[in-house]
């Protein structure tokens, strides 16, 4: 299925190459690089490139092209989502997956690559399973490392690939067994000139943290579970079981994992807990354009809205911004005429607000589109669907483990349209 | 390292591509004694003899080889170590090896032994990594190596090594495509197999060998729908594209009807729906209505095997691996029902919020189906509003499906969409929008007007390329009423002193020229300014100001004559020869000369004919030929490798290909000697009853999925009447009473039967006793069908008949019949007190016609044994129980289990187990029973007869029988109450999954010298303090395992034997002990698996 795989920085330099079967030359690439040329901005690469003999299929993550050189058939997203699942497996061995990570650790990288595909169908993809072959470095085990020229390879053989539950590792063992579960919610949502919702809806996610020892076999139960629309699991979650109880079943990977993202189901009205209130004009003759944004929270319940950043992107003819924030700082960009506001928390006696001037190109005419502006926000301590964990059991083993959840609201894709 | 890392990072900048084939370029003759000199220092400390210099050169080759940098000269010295002991050092050996044996065939040639040997290495790991890369060395002189080892690992006791070898096949097949033969059978045998490790590899290995051998899976096909769930992510997604191909050339269209109503168009679907006997109205659209006729006097009943495949693969919607969602949605949209393809919609949704990758190509799958089935999407059509920070592609993929989506009742919304669009920053989204403005217009007459005012509208905008994207979208709307816009007309002809792009300059002069009727006044004058200008056009222009300039002159000869000269001439000395050959052709044709011929007369036809409009469509239209999802399908092209969707059947092939392998499923154990046998059998089938025939496939496409144990339950049922009737008829000796408590007895009657089938079959027929001693082993489903076979030829024909109703019937109904529930609830150990009556004066007969059976066979000694079994063992109280349902989860009902250790008398390949249920509840529980159980495959159950009511504060108790397949997977219950439902699962620990035999001294070490090597597992222990005498190691060892003792000559020695349950594998336990405490445990088990926990079993018991 697939070839090789060439992993292509930004500036466009190859820095890393596999093969899986016969090696195909590096100058394949140059079809990318065309396409690359051909396209305005880095995302607008088309993920799937014909060429006469092959097919480059690439994702671009971290400001990196991960290119896989395919030859036949083959469902895309089938590659794309391996691809992403090799970023992620560098991201959770290395902490980042920058191109010198992958650059410092290339050996790791080829080990790694070696073992997720055989005759590029992907072998072990399971980061349980990857960590019992080719341990993760860490700063002390380098440090060993070169001093003893003991390595990074498990010295046993690595069982887990064998077991009925593949995706954890056997033979566990904590001093503190502990289960943290995040539910983070994002809201995505559009809204309009007038400060009505276009669209809103309610992405979750619930990550776990679970260091437990030995086989334990979680379940989990929310309060109120029908709000959850539509779930895809972590493969340890018996379906069945929340088909007919809505009970999350689960013997649970060792480490950090995905369990369940959802869907809150679109019928439900979206809290949206902040509006903005914004004047931005240009005036025609003038090369003055005048900026006003106002933020303020609603439907919060109480809690403080945090970190909230706001960008927006400009038009073109923008040559510079003379702005005032009554907090927080703004940044312009006169290159992408980005403009970002860190505003920090909202504080609601007193709404922060960003106002002045933007000077236009001499003599341009008035731009006739207006920015939008992307907002960005947390919200601590609360899921705003206002779902909630109703408890946790673990059985299959003895002893009690610390349990912990914790609830956030993001904004995902927020966008005000002026 | 970090030294010549500098130097690398240089080079590489000087020549990024194909450096590694110009290393040894002679221009670069500095690089050329660096590298040389380099290497020689790698070279040297790979010939060291200190693992951490070996490792550390291979990392840098590594490296090296990362970086796409030629390291073959080191290759002498690299396989070198390909012995290493260091892991580390021999990975990565592997790795350089895999990577330059092609180069260097001769060389690796060296280093095939060392795999050679790995191959039959006891660790199955081991043995898998040796194939794996044994089989990636792309040498052709070890082909016949690896198809040999490739045999060899199919059959290997691992399922991990069979995987590897299914890996191994499409890396042979590339390197030699004439094994292809050979392979196929590899594969064969390898789809046979039951794991959910091997299946997703072994399917992967069937498309790339042999895609168009479908009759392959015709055996297998159930079992792969029904390991589907469990297989890996990747396998489940190559799995799910090569079962929609093969449903779609083994099952009916199921939308047959309903595509037959939309070609015959006109919306006359309630005629065809509702006039079933108008005779009239047939004959009028007779060949269509004739096939609707057809296929409504054979209304479609969808293949049991088809609905199997749509409900196991439609949890994977749910899936988090967007490739499996993706495959499953494509599977709906190809095979299922118009009205069962909705649930894929929430899921393709879902899927765009993640990675834009994903949501380019899960777009351009909904932009196709929008097409087909435009109502699947309409309620999510907020989900592809489009956002400022979308990438184009993105944005152009989610105007596409809103397009598509758009109708009557949503265009407002989405118009109103539209214009946020148009005043983006990004203009070719905008210039996309405008096309889709078009588009919208074109398909919805109700808002062609309000389309076209906003697109003029948008002439007058800043942006040239707006305008221009607005012109060619105006001019092709226009075409569909000129004569109402004139105006419209004649504002675009100003537009072209403004306008620089060509195609929207062409666009007007087309317009201007087609219609030069209604802008009489204004067509020359553009002619002239474009006469002026024709030098400086673009090609695309100047062919237009030729056709303009053509038509002008037919129409307005008078005022134009002289342009049109001018304008053929200069376009005669043209640069573009088209342009030459199109002023030459027009003048030819318009201008009357001598020479001129009949076609000038009709010059005005030519020109001036009514062109029809064109149609906007969508390029998505008819891309649903391809299987969607697919590469083909995204790039709209047949990408190398694409096996091609193939078109419903007329009529479905036999259904019946698929049968063979229910009866296979169930055991895995069985050898494939026995299949011809089988086949034997399944030719005899329609023999004994008719109606088998069609309830067949339902009837074993359950058993099949092992969750509709109600059925299961139905046929014991039957299986036990049928018995008890024919005992009746044949034994005679029975007393009335008995017969009237028939039911009671299933426990007995069953050994009855089993035996009795056997002895009569024998007296019928040497070849058939045999097969259905086969089947014993088999199944109960199997063995009940031959069973009544031999029954029916002895007992009256009525019988047979009033039997093969019940058979009819049962899988229809579905619940069990009352008096099972009866029957079963004597298996019940609590229920000693009614049993033994019952059972003591039935031990007699039975014993009689054992007498019978044990001179054919000698299985029925083991049948006597279980069958006398539940009256001799009673639960012991040092059985360890565990918890099936805790008090909480189940509402008060808690429910704990045992393994009894006694043999379960209605099936001997079953476990027995012992459920202790308590009401801790204030009310009481009624109908505490079974359902629907969802199994790993192969497994089987057998349910406790249900119980009717569980008084508060009460405990009751029932016993069950579970086939884990010599497996220690949990096996997934669903206890039901009447009023709820508990999941819970059963997990064997693997000493249970045993039952004692006798061996003799002699006999065991006979058996231990047959399972040597890999299946002897050894391992060194110190007894705990209180467990050195031999009655605690006995008592510690038999408690860990259902193992009896084997008289052993040795004082320091204790031997143990035992049979695994469902395959009857022998297992021999061990335990030799020495001084101190020492002991050493040795493990015999043909059963790899089996044989290595059990001794991390043994080992905890002797240690703890």
């Amino acid at each position: 299925m697939i070839h090789s795989l060439f992993l292509i920085n930004a500036s466009g330099d190859i820095f890393l190459e596999k093969h899986w079967k016969s090696v195909v030359s590096r100058s394949v690439c140059d079809y990318f690089f065309e396409a690359q040329e051909r396209a305005t901005e880095p995302e607008n690469v088309p993920p799937v490139i014909p060429t006469p003999h092959h097919y480059l299929i690439s994702v671009l993550r971290h400001r990196i092209y991960f290119v896989a050189v395919i030859q036949s058939e083959v469902p895309p997203l089938f590659v794309i989502e391996f691809l992403h699942r090799v970023v992620d497996t560098f991201q959770d061995y290395f902490g980042v997956c920058t191109e010198a990570a992958i650059k410092d650790n290339v050996v790791v990288v080829y080990e790694l690559l070696e073992e997720m595909l055989d005759n590029g169908f992907p072998l072990a993809t399971e980061s349980n399973i990857l960590k019992e072959l080719i341990k993760p470095p860490t700063i002390l085990r380098t440090m060993v490392n070169t001093i003893t020229g003991s390595t990074n390879v498990g010295e046993q053989l690595p069982t887990g690939q064998l077991s009925v539950v593949p995706w954890r590792r056997t033979g566990v063992k904590y001093t503190n067994n502990e289960a943290y579960f995040d539910v983070v919610e994002e809201i995505d949502a559009i809204i309009d000139k007038s400060g009505s919702t276009i669209t809103a809806e309610i992405q979750g996610v619930i990550d776990a943290c679970v260091k437990l020892t030995g086989m334990p076999d979680l379940t989990l139960s929310f309060m109120n579970p029908r709000l959850l629309d539509d779930v895809s699991f972590h493969p340890c979650v018996r379906f069945k079981r929340w088909e007919a109880e809505r009970i999350l079943s689960f013997i649970p990977p060792d480490g950090n994992f995905r369990l369940l993202s959802y869907h809150v189901s679109s019928q439900n009205l979206v809290a949206i807990p902040v509006y903005v209130k914004h004047n931005i004009t240009f005036r025609e003759g003038s090369s003055q354009g005048r900026f006003d944004l106002t933020l303020g929270p609603k439907q919060t319940m109480g809690k403080a809205v945090e970190s909230v950043l706001v960008s927006s992107q400009l038009p073109r003819g923008v040559l510079n911004a003379n702005l005032n924030p009554s907090q927080g700082a703004y940044t312009f960009d006169p290159v992408t005429k980005l403009l970002t506001w860190d505003v920090g928390k909202i504080n609601p006696q007193k709404l922060p607000n960003l106002k002045g001037t933007m000077n236009l190109q001499a003599g341009a005419s008035k731009p006739d589109e207006n920015p939008t502006i992307n907002i960005q926000f947390k919200i601590q301590q609360m899921a705003i669907s206002g779902l909630k964990v109703n408890r946790l059991d673990m059985y299959g083993e003895k002893y009690k483990p610390f349990k912990g959840i914790k609830y956030m609201t993001k904004a995902g894709k927020f966008q005000v349209r002026t | 390292m970090s030294a010549s890392s500098a130097f690398n990072e240089e080079k590489m900048g000087s020549s990024s591509v194909g450096e590694a084939e110009y290393a040894y370029d002679p221009v670069s003759g500095k690089i050329f004694s660096s590298d040389y000199n380099r290497h020689d220092d790698l070279k040297e400390m790979l010939d060291s003899n200190k693992d951490s210099l070996k490792l550390e050169a291979m990392k840098r080759i590594v490296a090296m080889i990362a970086r796409g940098k030629n390291a073959s000269d080191l290759f002498p010295a690299v396989v070198k170590n390909v012995a290493c002991k260091n892991i580390e050092v021999k990975k990565l050996v592997y790795v350089y090896l895999v990577r330059y044996a092609e180069e260097q065939q001769d060389l690796a040639l060296l280093s095939i032994s060392t795999f050679q040997r790995g191959l039959k290495d006891p660790n199955q790991l081991i043995r898998a990594s040796a194939l794996r890369v044994l089989s990636s060395i792309r040498v052709t002189i070890i082909v016949p190596i690896m198809m040999l080892a490739i045999k060899e690992a199919a059959s290997d006791m691992s399922p991990y090594v069979r995987k590897t070898a299914a890996h191994a096949i499409p890396k042979l097949y590339s390197l030699d495509p004439e094994q292809k033969d050979q392979l196929i059978e590899v594969i064969e045998k390898l789809l046979a197999d039951k794991t959910t490790l091997v299946a997703g590899s072994v399917v992967m290995a069937f498309e790339e060998v042999c895609p168009e051998r479908i009759d392959l899976i015709h055996k297998n096909y159930r079992k792969l729908c029904n390991l589907l769930i469990d297989v890996e992510e990747w396998g489940q997604v190559v799995i799910i594209n090569m079962l929609t191909r093969y449903a779609r050339t083994q099952f009916l269209n199921p939308n047959l009807n309903e595509s037959l109503l939309e070609d015959g168009g006109s919306g006359d679907k309630t005629f065809y729906g509702s006039d079933e006997d108008e005779d009239d109205d047939e004959k009028e659209n007779k060949e269509k209505a004739e096939a609707a006729a057809l296929a409504k006097r054979k209304p479609y009943v969808m293949d049991p095997d088809h609905r199997l495949l749509l409900r196991n693969t439609k949890p994977l919607l749910q899936s988090r691996n967007a490739a499996v969602v993706m495959a499953v949605a494509q599977l709906y949209f190809h095979l299922a029902p118009k009205a069962e393809v909705g649930v894929i919609a929430k899921a393709l949704v879902r899927l765009l919020r993640s990675h834009s990758e994903v949501q380019f190509v899960v777009l351009q799958n909904v932009a196709t189906m929008t097409i087909r089935r435009r109502g699947m999407f309409e309620p999510y059509l907020k989900s592809f509003y489009i956002r400022s920070t979308d990438p184009t592609l993105i944005k152009i993929l989610k105007l596409e499906v809103l397009t598509n989506l758009a109708n009557e009742t949503n265009i407002s919304t989405i118009l109103r969409e539209f214009q946020t669009y148009i005043k983006s920053m990004d203009k070719d989204f905008v210039a996309a929008t405008i096309q889709a403005i078009g588009r919208c217009a074109t398909n919805i007459g109700e808002v062609r007007d309000t389309c076209l005012n906003g697109l003029v509208q948008l002439l007058s905008n800043r942006d040239e390329l707006v305008v221009a994207e607005s012109v060619v979208v105006i001019k092709k709307l226009l075409q569909m009423q000129p004569e109402k816009h004139s105006d419209i007309i004649k504002h675009m002809a100003k537009l072209t002193d403004n306008i620089q792009v060509p195609m929207a300059r062409a666009s007007i002069l087309w317009l201007i020229g087609e219609y030069c009727e209604h802008v009489p006044k204004i067509a020359p004058d553009v002619l002239r300014k474009m006469a002026k200008s024709f030098t400086y056009e673009e090609d695309i222009v100047k062919l237009q100001i030729l056709n303009l300039a053509a038509k002008l002159y037919l129409t307005n000869s008078k005022q134009t004559k002289l342009l049109t000269q001018y304008v053929l001439n200069l376009a005669k000395y043209d640069q573009n020869y088209d342009i030459r050959d199109r002023a030459r052709f027009i003048r030819q044709l318009i201008v009357p000369t001598e020479k001129s011929g009949a076609l000038s007369k009709y010059a005005k036809k030519l020109f001036l004919a009514l062109k029809p409009a064109p149609v906007l469509e969508s390029p998505f239209k008819d891309r649903d030929h391809f299987q969607l999802g697919s590469l083909s399908h995204l790039l709209n092209a047949k990408a190398g490798g694409y096996q091609e969707l193939p078109d419903w059947p007329e009529a479905a092939p036999d259904p019946s290909v698929r049968n063979v392998e229910v009866k296979e499923s169930v055991p895995e154990w069985t050898k494939c000697s026995s299949r011809e046998k089988r086949k034997e059998k399944k030719v005899e089938k329609p023999f004994y009853s008719d109606s088998e025939g069609e309830s067949g496939p339902t009837e074993s496409a359950d058993s099949e999925t092992n969750s509709a144990s109600a059925s299961d339950s139905a046929s014991d049922s039957e299986q036990s009447r049928s018995s008890s009737e024919s005992e009746e008829s044949d034994e005679g000796s029975e007393s009335e009473e008995e017969k009237e408590n028939k039911n009671k007895k299933k426990v007995v009657k069953k050994a009855v039967k089993e035996s009795e089938s056997e002895q009569s079959s024998e007296e019928e027929n040497r070849k058939l006793e045999k097969k259905i001693k086969q089947q014993e082993k088999d199944s109960e489903t199997v063995s009940d069908d031959e069973e009544s076979d031999s029954e029916s030829s002895q007992s009256t024909s009525e019988d047979s008949e009033s039997e093969a109703e019940v058979k009819k019937k049962a899988p229809v109904s579905r619940t069990p019949p009352k008096p099972v529930k009866k029957e079963k609830k004597e298996m019940s150990l609590l229920d000693l007190d009614d049993f033994e009556p019952a059972t003591s004066p039935q031990v007699t007969p039975i014993s009689t016609l054992l007498s019978n059976s044990l001179v054919t066979d000698l299985e029925g000694l083991s049948l006597s044994d279980s069958v006398l079994a539940p009256s001799t063992i009673t639960p012991s109280g040092t059985l360890k129980s565990y918890e099936l349902l805790h008090r909480i989860t189940g509402e008060g009902l808690s429910v704990e289990y045992c393994f009894g250790r006694q043999p379960f008398s209605p099936d001997a390949n079953m476990v027995a187990v012992q459920l202790q249920f308590t009401n801790n509840s204030t009310s009481e529980t009624k109908n505490l029973h079974m359902k629907d159980v969802k199994l790993q495959s192969g497994m089987r159950v057998k349910e406790f007869p249900e119980i009717e009511l569980l008084p508060a504060g009460d405990t009751a108790s029932a016993v069950m029988g579970i086939d884990f397949c010599d497996s220690t997977q949990a096996a997934n219950l669903q206890l039901c109450t009447s009023t709820r439902k508990f999941f819970v699962s059963i997990q064997p620990p693997v000493g249970e999954l045993m039952r004692p035999v006798f061996l003799t001294e002699n006999e065991f070490k006979r058996e231990q010298g047959q399972l040597m090597g890999m299946n002897e597992l050894t391992e060194k222990l110190i007894l705990d303090a209180k467990y050195r005498n031999e009655h605690a190691i006995v008592q510690r060892v038999t408690t860990a395992a259902h193992l009896s003792r084997v008289p052993c000559g040795s004082d320091n020695e204790c031997r143990f034997a035992g049979r695994t349950v469902t395959s009857g594998s022998l297992v021999l336990v061990t335990v030799a002990t020495g001084e101190e405490g020492v002991a050493q445990l040795t493990v015999n088990c043909e059963k790899m698996v089996i044989g290595t926990m059990l001794v991390k079993d043994i080992l905890l018991a002797l240690t703890q």
